[in-house]
């Protein structure tokens, strides 16, 4: 048994599942980073993927393009941020009740319309997806093409947005200034930045980021919407961001490292191998918390996170 | 992370501090109506979206009113929904009150439904007081145990109990499925444990309509956490640490040791949630069984102002909404996950004091040349 699952963990089929499933974490994750860094603690996640998957579901099936659908679920993902951010910045809602808000009302709101549009309550017809695709040269290259050569467009999309984020996030001015918004505010808005600005726009843009991951859920692999299909997903998005640090690279590393042990947890499961695979599935939020008490790497939230911060100091 | 359950969510902590009796009531009446117009906002918004995609909102409400008060059965089924509300928005509440803020009541519950069912399995022949009271006591104290972890993380390494809170909710259903598949599985394709003991079910107080003996626990429950805050040193604590930390820390009182005893006695109140939930619905645990009880506690224990009778009224609204809402599908043909949508919009609204404020300004205008004329 042992040697069936070394078998498993060492598997270039593993890595290349471990890859395609960390993409809605890890994009929830910088989704999370992006918000954080603003100083907006974001708990919506959650909803925000689903509701991504949701809109890019019902928009392949409306137009049966899995492209269109896939945009629509990035503006969904994005209005869903709106609001939040609307209601955390502007009427100073508390981050944390108005993110649970967030998810229940994207819950309640996907599951109703669901049955509005397809009359189910469950699982949606099959709409339109996209297609995996097949590198040229680097599928032919042994070990890199089993892992990355096939995979699906949202894969190299996600990787993509992941660098440009941290690009973003720490090589420009406008990521300097987010930074500073999230540490702090006061400082920032005496330097002439626009503090509210800053954090609408690094909400939304996590919104997006968290639209287009959960397109992926349902159009980008199995193309169909089912109830509550975020799963988690979201919160494990939110581990990854604190493991990995704040920073949307590191919080790929811990999304693919999470999505690993996942991987390697579905295949045992397919083979039988009585695993207590619950205890596996245990592991990324077991590692968080011990991450968070310290007890790896001291890692530190931006300084003012969660903190609301009018100009002038006035309520 | 330095948010916590501040005065924007608790109007009565920080903010202002009524003294007499009359200005405690006026207080209350305020807190009362912010909740009163985050609800009617919610269902206007809810309203709108019925209107949009053409239901028939009349015929929705009025069913969704009849099914939740319109008759005996239905009374009764909102009560039952209410009952385990009640608990975890208390489960909110009390941690609310020392300033934490426990997301993790949903985990907890879990925790406490099992370690129920698990002595309720056992106490064969024992007389029915005690046939009840042992296992919601081991529910209570599994509750206590998992709710303590993020107090005693926060308390010793700063962790914030908001995401240590979520990560143990997913922990803990994935821990209980987990034992309860691998050591207590019934028979059959669905994780669970076998059915309770006779005795340890829960008495109905209105015999064909379930609800059981539950919902007069809560309101005892209610009854003694208004005594706890008002009327205890320790309540006093809780609420000193919750408005000020460090000052409460000047005064003598050691916040660390405040910080954990809120998020244990939080758990309590969760665990017992889950236990009330096995004893007088499930009759045994079933893994994943929850809808989501704990997060709906936030929405109860936020429009409730953490005011333990407050928290009662919200337990109620949140059972009439689910109870209504099965009647609203069955005779106005809308899907009844609309009472989720509601929910939502209740909590964004309600924790949003200024939104609500900036919208009571808005409509002044439009009043005031009425006054002049």
């Amino acid at each position: 048994m042992w040697l069936e699952i070394l078998a498993v963990i060492f598997n270039l089929r593993t890595l290349n599942a471990a890859i395609r499933m960390s993409t809605p974490i890890a994009l929830a994750a910088m989704g999370g980073a992006f918000s954080e860094r603003a100083g907006v603690i974001n708990i919506g996640l959650e909803g925000m993927l689903l509701v991504g998957a949701f809109a890019g579901a019902v928009g392949s099936y409306a137009t049966g393009s899995a492209l269109l659908g896939t945009l629509l679920g990035v503006a969904a993902g994005a209005a869903t941020a709106a609001v939040f951010s609307i209601f955390t910045v502007e009427f100073r809602a508390n981050h944390v009740v108005a993110g649970v808000g967030i998810n229940i009302l994207a819950l309640g709101l996907t599951t109703w319309l669901m049955q509005v549009v397809w009359r189910t309550r469950g699982i949606s017809p099959a709409v339109a997806r996209v297609q995996s695709i097949r590198i040229p040269l680097i599928s032919d290259i042994p070990v890199i093409g089993q892992v990355i050569g096939v995979q699906s467009p949202f894969v190299f999309v996600m990787i993509a947005l992941i660098v440009g984020g941290w690009v973003l996030l720490f090589r420009t001015p406008l990521g300097l200034r987010i930074r500073m918004t999230g540490e702090h505010p006061e400082a920032a808005d005496t330097l002439g930045i626009n503090v509210r600005f800053i954090k609408h726009f690094s909400v939304i843009l996590g919104g997006a980021l968290c639209g287009f991951g959960g397109a992926y859920l349902s159009i980008g692999n199995i193309g169909r919407f089912s109830m509550g299909m975020s799963a988690g997903r979201g919160f494990m998005g939110l581990a990854a961001n604190i493991f990995g640090q704040w920073n949307p690279i590191g919080g790929l590393g811990a999304s693919m490292l999470f999505s690993y042990a996942d991987a390697v947890q579905i295949r045992l499961q397919t083979m039988e191998i009585a695993l207590p695979h619950q205890i596996i599935q245990m592991i990324p939020y077991l590692l968080t918390i011990v991450i968070l008490a310290g007890g790896v790497v001291k890692s530190r939230p931006p300084a003012a996170l969660g903190n609301h911060y009018r100009s002038g100091g006035g309520t | 992370m330095t948010q916590k359950a501040d005065s924007t969510i608790l109007p009565t902590g920080a903010r202002s501090r009524p003294t007499t009796s009359s200005e405690k009531v006026r207080a209350a009446l305020t807190e009362l109506g912010f909740s009163a117009f985050a609800i009617f906002l919610a269902l206007v918004i809810s309203a709108l979206l019925m209107v949009i995609l053409g239901y028939n909102v009349a015929l929705a409400y009025q069913s969704m009113f009849r099914g939740a008060f319109g008759s005996l059965h239905g009374f009764s089924q909102t009560l039952l929904r209410a009952t385990p509300l009640l608990f975890t928005g208390f489960a909110v509440a009390i941690a609310f009150r020392a300033g934490l803020f426990n997301i993790g009541a949903e985990g907890q519950l879990y925790w406490g439904a099992l370690a129920c069912a698990l002595v309720a399995l056992t106490v064969e022949g024992m007389p029915k007081p005690i046939a009840i009271g042992l296992p919601l006591l081991a529910a209570g104290l599994a509750g206590f145990l998992w709710g303590a972890i993020p107090g005693i993380l926060k308390a010793k390494t700063g962790a914030h109990e908001v995401i240590t809170s979520i990560m143990l909710n997913s922990i803990a259903i994935f821990a209980t499925t987990h034992i309860t598949s691998r050591y207590f599985k019934a028979p059959g394709a669905v994780d669970q444990t076998e059915r309770i003991v006779a005795a340890a079910v829960m008495p109905q107080i209105i015999p064909g309509t379930g609800l059981t003996a539950g919902i007069l626990l809560g309101i005892a429950v209610a009854a003694l956490v208004a005594w706890f805050f008002g009327h205890t040193a320790l309540g006093y604590d809780f609420q000193a640490v919750g408005r000020n930390a460090d000052a409460a820390e000047y005064g003598g009182v050691s916040s660390k040791r405040i910080q954990v005893l809120a998020m244990g006695f939080g758990g309590i109140m969760a665990g017992v949630a889950g236990g009330i939930v096995v004893l007088s619905l499930l009759n045994r645990f079933v893994a994943n069984f929850s809808p989501g009880y704990g997060f709906t506690g936030i929405a109860v224990a936020v429009l409730g102002r953490g005011n333990p009778w407050g928290v009662v009224l919200a337990a109620l609204l949140f059972g009439a909404l689910d109870s209504g809402g099965m009647s609203m599908q069955l005779f106005a043909r809308i899907p009844s996950d609309l009472t989720i949508v509601v929910q939502g919009l209740v909590i964004i609204l309600v924790a949003a004091p200024a939104a609500l404020r900036a919208m009571v300004r808005w409509r002044k205008p439009k009043v005031e040349p009425v006054d002049v004329a």
